[in-house]
């Protein structure tokens, strides 16, 4: 008897000792909407409209490839002017802001981003009327950034 | 900080071409520990802005979410050839800079 509840507690105790600290914050899914609103500044976004180029399977959360293309003739009347790119399940969501101009010819956007783990990538458009596009996209990040602690 | 800017050799005018934009930066996150169990303070590149002949482009607000060195690729269209600008800055203060030289013929 006296075996099986030391064996029961050292159990416990390793389990929680084994859990390393990066675990512990792993970060679930967050709201990304009332960000999404505040970028948008209240108005409704609308779907598509842009071509989103990211792996579906992202084997280093560190460093995830992301082209964003955004349907627009950029002249001087009709241009994207602001590219926000939301990550709902890193620890700061906000993972950057592009802004452009009809003198970019293209509103066209690549970089490297960092995804703390298998998530829905967000990205909001700003138009020059005054509309916002949303894009979304899934990312299978098999191993996330922030988890590794090592140097 | 090390960083540089690639532009095509030579463009015409009116056609738009693509700005890359590559920077030395390790990009802390303030997440991470060091060997000790120390937080590694944050350290990041946070704004960036490009001119071409003297005229602003682009620009960008980057935070923890952008992977180290960071890569960021955008267009512009040929206006006049001139000095192509990049200046970046981070959340310590210290700022560099990248030019390069757009022949528009």
């Amino acid at each position: 008897m006296r075996r099986r509840r030391f064996l029961a507690a050292s159990g416990v105790a390793l389990a929680s000792q084994a859990l390393p600290v990066a675990a512990q914050r792993f970060q679930p899914a967050q709201d990304v909407g009332p960000l999404l609103e505040k970028l948008a500044g209240g108005k409704r976004p609308e779907p598509g409209g842009m071509k989103l180029e990211v792996p579906q399977i992202a084997e280093n959360g560190n460093s995830v490839p992301l082209r964003i293309a955004v349907e627009s003739p950029m002249t001087a009347t009709s241009y994207v002017s602001a590219i926000h790119v939301v990550a709902e399940r890193n620890p700061r969501p906000m993972v950057a802001t592009f802004r452009l101009g009809p003198h970019s010819g293209r509103a066209e956007i690549s970089t490297r981003i960092r995804l703390a783990g298998t998530q829905k990538l967000r990205v909001l458009a700003a138009m020059s009327d005054g509309h916002f596009r949303l894009g979304e996209v899934e990312v299978l990040v098999t191993s996330a950034a922030c988890l590794d602690e090592s140097l | 900080m090390l960083g540089r800017v690639q532009v095509p050799p030579k463009v015409k005018r009116g056609e738009t071409f693509e700005v890359r934009v590559l920077i030395q930066h390790p990009m802390e996150t303030g997440f991470r520990r060091d060997i000790n169990g120390a937080v590694i303070p944050a350290h990041v590149v946070d704004r960036l802005v490009c001119r071409i002949a003297g005229r602003e482009v682009f620009s960008a607000e980057l935070g923890t979410g952008v992977a180290a060195n960071p890569y960021i690729a955008f267009f512009a269209r040929a206006e006049q050839g001139g000095p192509v600008e990049v200046e970046w800055s981070d959340d310590r203060g210290q700022k560099g800079r990248a030019v390069t030289t757009l022949d528009v013929g």
